[in-house]
């Protein structure tokens, strides 16, 4: 064998390899929320979830801009009021959270564009932010639609074997997995 | 002793989301290319951690509620919102490539895009509020199943469902992981 078939025959260390670096298994990490579940049904009575508070926070935006009055008689908003409650103060602790992690692990980094997005879709930063900001208007529209998303249903109600949870579960997977495959058609 | 009173739980609400965003963001979950590649069926992450999280979860919740030291917490199924919403969640999901508790935790990590989607899960909730009224009187108001579980559906025990989903899930992983080892041997 050649020096050039041997260097090719050994693994090669990318860049791969620092992104990994502080990283865990995905099997402990999910192991990890299910305990962290554990706690919360016990200690606080409410199971992890994230768009009820997101919902609150955005009534508090809308009221910058159209006043708390027309936000209150809002039939959505009067139910689920803006206010600093467990919900929203998860909600920053998870922001908190994402921001220290990557901080010890030295994982802070600014990105406008992400890689695979790039690769189908050119750097343009702000077709990436259109795709950013329609998507996101998207998933919190269908979140609330549908009373939860990815922790509050996928997670949260699935582990309780709730049908809701479980019905979420599959079509929000198979219509992703249809968009995708109509994004990256060929790739 | 617990629950603990309301107040408490505002002290420690932060301190579980603090967990979860560091459990996400280690899981490398918040990588528009981790989870975009899912849908694309090619990294398997994100499925790992959440069913993973919902077997354990759901085996330690399962015995704490028959221990009587939890209660369960369940939501209505409603029928037309989840199926509905989770047809549109999914194409969201893929555009932005995240959904919304990853999203925002990626913001949180220098991702600016990640942020400008955040903005974009502002406007849609505001336009969800807008849109409540007409919706409530349409979708919402289809079928109601009400808090229904897979337990209630089929008339099967929880325990045995629970055991079922475990042996799914492990054999699911197993197979994963097979696909995977012959990739990298390539």
């Amino acid at each position: 064998m050649s020096d050039l078939a041997l260097h090719h025959a050994l693994p090669v260390a990318p860049a791969r390899a620092e992104t990994a670096a502080g990283r865990w298994n995905p099997y402990l990490i999910g192991a990890g929320i299910g305990v962290l579940s554990w706690l919360v049904f016990v200690i606080v009575a409410a199971p992890i979830g994230i768009t009820t508070a997101g919902a609150q926070i955005a009534g508090g935006v809308a009221a910058l801009a159209v006043g708390q009055e027309a936000v209150s008689a809002n039939a959505y908003w009067a139910r689920n009021p803006m206010r600093l409650d467990y919900g929203t103060l998860f909600l920053i602790g998870t922001a908190v959270g994402a921001f220290v992690s990557a901080l010890l692990r030295g994982g802070l980094r600014v990105e406008h564009v992400p890689s695979v997005w790039q690769e189908r879709f050119g750097p343009s930063v702000a077709l990436r932010y259109a795709g950013a900001f329609i998507g996101g208007a998207i998933i919190m529209f269908a979140s609330r639609l549908a009373n939860g998303c990815t922790s509050g249903n996928g997670i949260s109600q699935s582990l309780q074997l709730a049908v809701v949870g479980w019905v979420f579960f599959a079509t929000m997977f198979a219509s992703g997995v249809a968009t995708a495959w109509l994004m990256f058609r060929g790739r | 002793m617990f629950p603990v009173a309301k107040e408490t739980a505002l002290w420690l609400a932060p301190l579980f989301g603090i967990a979860f965003g560091w459990l996400l963001e280690r899981g490398r979950v918040l990588d528009y290319n981790v989870i975009v590649n899912q849908l694309r069926l090619r990294d398997f992450t994100v499925l790992k951690v959440m069913l993973t999280a919902v077997v354990v979860g759901g085996i330690g919740v399962f015995v704490l509620v028959q221990m009587g030291e939890a209660r369960w917490h369940l939501r209505d199924a409603n029928m037309g919102g989840v199926v509905l919403g989770g047809l549109l969640f999914g194409v969201g999901m893929a555009i932005y490539g995240y959904c919304p508790g990853t999203g925002f935790a990626a913001a949180a990590t220098g991702r600016t895009h990640a942020l400008v989607g955040v903005l974009g899960m502002i406007a849609g909730a505001i336009a969800y509020a807008y849109a409540f009224e007409g919706l409530r009187g349409s979708v919402l108001a289809w079928w109601n199943a009400g808090p229904v579980t897979l337990a209630d559906v089929t008339g099967l025990p929880a325990s045995l469902l629970y055991a079922a989903l475990a042996a799914l899930a492990l054999g699911l992983f197993a197979l994963i992981e097979r696909a995977e080892g012959r990739g990298k041997a390539v």
